[in-house]
Order: C-alpha cells, then sequence, then structure tokens
C-alpha cells in the first residue's frame, strides 16, 4: 500500500500535470476563433452558412447543434482514438457524428418543434459539415479527450460567431429585425425597405465575403 | 497501426451495435414528446385558419380551446362519412395524414372535416385539410369556410422547400390575408379561388386573389391544391348543404 503511494508521487514530481488552462491549451480554443477560423480563414463548412443564416434564431439554434457535435464527437473520437484501426476510420468518424447528428434532431422535434420544422434537413446536413469531420480526422485522432474538447470548443465558437454575424446582417437587411423583433419599426421608420436580395443565398455570399476580407486583413492572412 | 480483419470486424459490429442502441433508446423515448409537438402543430393550423391564436402561447391553452371548439370527421370521395377502416380499427381525423392519402386516387383517399363550433354548439365555420405540389417540394393547406361553405373565413398555407422571400411567402399573414372573404362558387358551380399572375393587379373578381411577383410557379402548385381539394370535398358541401346541416349538429 505506502509502496504504490510513492510511485505515484514520484510519477507526478517527473511529469507535473499541465495547468488546465496552460498557453497551449489557451492556443487550441482561441486560434479558431480568428487566426485560424473554420469558415473565413480555411473556407470550410460554407454550405450551412449559407443555407441557415436568413434569421437569427435557427442561426442561434443551428451552432448549438454544431457546437454540441463536434464537442462530444471530438471527445467520443479521441477516447477510442487507440482502438480506431486506422482503414476504417472515417467510417467510424462518420458514425458517431451520425448518432450525435440525430440525436440533436430528435430533441429538436420533441421540444423545439418550429425550429425542427425551419432547420430540418440541414441539421442533418451537419453530418456532412466539413468542420466537423477535419476536426476529428486534424485533432482528436491523435490528442487527448480533455484537449480535443478544448479543440471542438474553438472551432464550434469560431464557426457559431461568424454565421452568427452573417444571420445578424442578413436579418437586419432582409427583414427589418432582429431575432424577429421589428427595429426599424421600433425606431419609426415604418417604410424600411426590406432587401430581397439578403434573404437569398447570393446575400449570405456578399456578407461573408465581406467578413473574409476584413477578418484577413486584420490577421494578415495571405493564401498560398 | 495495422490491425487484423477479425479485429476491424468486432470493432464496427459493436460499434454499431452501441449506437444503433443508442438512438433506438433516444427514438423510442422522445416519441411520446414527439406526437404530442405533432399533435399540437396539427390543431394550431385548424385554430389558425379559422381564428388567430397567434397570442396564445401555452400549448395545453391551445389543446383545450382546440377540444372545446372542434370537432371532426372523416368523410370519404363521396362524400359519406367513414368511422372505421376495412380493419374495423377507428378512424381519427386528427391522426389521418393528408400527405399519405395523397398519393392514393382520388377517390379512395379519406377527407378530413373539422368543424368549428360556436358557443350555442352551432357550426360556425368548416376546416378542410389540402396537399399538393409547389415549385420545389409539397405545400399544404388548410382552407376555413363559413358555415355556407362558400366564404373563405381564413386559410393556413404550409410547404416545405419553397423559395424564402419568393415562393415561401405563401405562409405570410400578408398573402393568407388575400383569400379572406373570396368566394368559391358562382351560381351555384364550384369555381374555386385562383391566385393570377404577378402582383399588384386591379380588378380581382370574388374568386381571385392578386399574386405573387417571382413565384408564379408556387401560385400555381396552390391553385391546383385548391381546386382539387376543393373539388374532392364537393360532394361532402352538397351533402351538408342538401341535409340543412342538420346531421351534422
Amino acid at each position: 500500500m505506502s509502496t504504490e503511494t510513492v510511485e505515484v508521487k514520484e510519477k507526478v514530481e517527473k511529469k507535473p500535470a499541465e495547468p488546465l488552462f496552460s498557453k497551449r491549451r489557451r492556443g487550441i480554443v482561441k486560434d479558431p476563433l480568428s487566426d485560424d477560423n473554420p469558415i473565413t480563414i480555411q473556407v470550410l463548412g460554407i454550405c450551412s452558412a449559407l443555407a441557415i443564416t436568413i434569421k437569427m434564431e435557427p442561426t442561434i439554434v443551428m451552432s448549438i447543434a454544431v457546437i454540441f457535435v463536434i464537442v462530444f464527437s471530438n471527445l467520443i473520437i479521441s477516447l477510442m482514438r487507440n482502438l480506431i484501426p486506422g482503414r476504417v476510420r472515417i467510417i467510424v468518424q462518420l458514425a458517431v457524428i451520425a448518432t450525435l447528428v440525430t440525436l440533436v434532431s430528435e430533441v429538436l422535434k420533441a421540444y423545439y418543434y418550429d425550429m425542427y420544422k425551419v432547420l430540418g434537413a440541414f441539421v442533418g446536413l451537419i453530418i456532412t459539415n466539413c468542420i466537423v469531420m477535419g476536426r476529428l480526422e486534424a485533432f482528436a485522432m491523435g490528442n487527448k479527450p480533455y484537449d480535443s474538447i478544448l479543440d471542438g470548443l474553438g472551432s464550434g465558437f469560431g464557426y457559431a460567431w461568424i454565421i452568427m454575424v452573417v444571420a445578424f446582417f442578413r436579418e437586419l437587411f432582409g427583414s427589418g429585425s432582429i431575432l424577429n423583433f421589428k427595429i426599424f419599426e421600433a425606431i419609426g421608420w415604418d417604410t424600411f425597405p426590406t432587401n430581397g436580395l439578403m434573404v437569398d443565398s447570393i446575400g449570405a455570399f456578399m456578407v461573408l465575403g465581406v467578413l473574409i476580407w476584413v477578418q484577413r486583413t486584420k490577421t494578415g492572412y495571405v493564401e498560398h | 497501426m495495422q490491425r487484423s480483419n477479425t479485429y476491424i470486424i468486432i470493432f464496427s459490429a459493436v460499434l454499431t451495435i452501441i449506437l444503433g442502441g443508442m438512438l433506438s433508446l433516444a427514438s423510442v423515448g422522445l416519441k411520446p414528446a414527439q406526437d404530442k409537438q405533432i399533435e399540437l402543430d396539427t390543431k394550431k393550423k385548424i385554430l389558425g385558419a379559422v381564428m388567430d391564436i397567434s397570442n396564445i402561447k401555452d400549448p395545453n391553452e391551445i389543446l383545450s380551446l382546440y377540444d372545446q371548439k372542434v370537432t371532426s370527421i372523416v368523410v370519404d370521395a363521396e362524400g359519406n362519412t367513414v368511422e372505421a377502416d376495412a380493419k374495423g380499427n377507428k378512424i381519427v381525423a386528427e391522426k389521418v395524414s393528408v400527405q399519405k392519402n395523397y398519393r392514393l386516387d382520388k377517390s379512395e383517399r379519406l377527407y378530413p372535416v373539422y368543424m368549428f363550433k360556436n358557443e350555442s354548439g352551432k357550426t360556425e365555420a368548416y376546416v378542410f385539410p389540402m396537399f399538393g405540389a409547389g415549385l420545389w417540394d409539397w405545400i399544404s393547406g388548410y382552407i376555413a369556410l363559413d358555415g355556407d361553405l362558400n366564404t373563405i373565413r381564413g386559410i393556413a398555407f404550409d410547404h416545405k422547400q419553397e423559395t424564402p422571400g419568393l415562393g415561401a411567402r405563401i405562409t405570410s399573414q400578408e398573402i393568407q390575408g388575400r383569400y379572406v372573404g373570396k368566394t368559391i362558387f358562382e351560381a351555384g358551380e364550384l369555381v374555386s379561388v385562383s391566385m393570377v399572375k404577378g402582383e399588384g393587379n386591379a380588378g380581382l373578381t370574388d374568386h381571385q386573389v392578386d399574386g405573387m411577383s417571382g413565384a408564379t410557379m408556387t401560385g400555381k402548385g396552390v391553385n391546383r391544391m385548391l381546386e382539387e381539394y376543393l373539388g374532392c370535398y364537393q360532394p361532402f358541401f352538397d351533402k351538408v348543404k342538401s341535409e340543412g346541416n342538420l346531421a351534422l349538429n
């Protein structure tokens, strides 16, 4: 009994545990928010960014769904990373993602039916969201569970804040409202002309293009 | 790391069983809540076609209002009331899927009819569900007719994939409001109500509503749907009119 405790102590002294929020770990969360953003820098996940950003409410629900899926699939894959046979790893990743996405979709259907009707197919399409699989393949397969959760959070929020900004502008100019609150009517501008282009996916391309421009000017990222 | 084929097969099988098991559990566990949501959604649409329920937020209030106000029957293509299916099971109008029936031949379909009663128990309005094809995918609707089975009291459309800002406008109050007060019969002949091409048309008759600019195809789908289903319900209309509304009260 006593010898065992001594051994453990020795191990701890030899290799001190990395702080819960060390610089490296903060980097894992922070990088995808700006310098290595999945949408504006890596240009992944554009398809859903276009489809669900007409209004802010569905965008928020979609963001939560994606963050949930990406964090938990990262965690699960990371826990299994030494068990997964290399030859079938992609299909294993897909199976895990698909299960989580189906769970999200079923829960939405049970408790948030109106949103389920709006998002319906797009929640299902998280399965093919390149960001999720990209993180599993690039990070979770080779890193420890806790780091993988952080990475999932970083990428998830990196995706979420961009689509939220896109949705903000699209709803503001396309429907003249924010979170279904008619903002222009509230300030007495009843005749605000809503812009039909913003409601269309083309509007999303334009907002996203401007965002990418601003972001890359700020970070100085150049595509090679 | 290279693993043996046996390992891969066992790994895949175990993973499939675990994931599949989780999904089945979730599906079974969430079924009651989902069914309730779907029921609420249907009842909201039926009530919404007759009255403004946008201020009622509590789901239970909507359900109790529905139970209080609405009775339902199912009729066949001849307008006769159907109470049980071929196996003798009771048919409930709210459970009849209009979408599934749409695939059958007109004469074999079941047609639910919802009757909205006023305080004295007299049928004040009828609500008829309908289903059809829009530009990209299905569209559906509930049309509410006044007790005379001629004047449109309200209409509620739904759609799956129509373009936001164009065809999807059929779900907006703006478009649905255009149908209110229009009539479907002209001198005893069923003529339905049709949406015309283009927007801002003047001189519309009692059987026409203004169109949606940029969504002519969706408008045509809506017209086809209305014409088809009002035609299907016509035997029921005739029956109610000839029986002087007695049988249903």
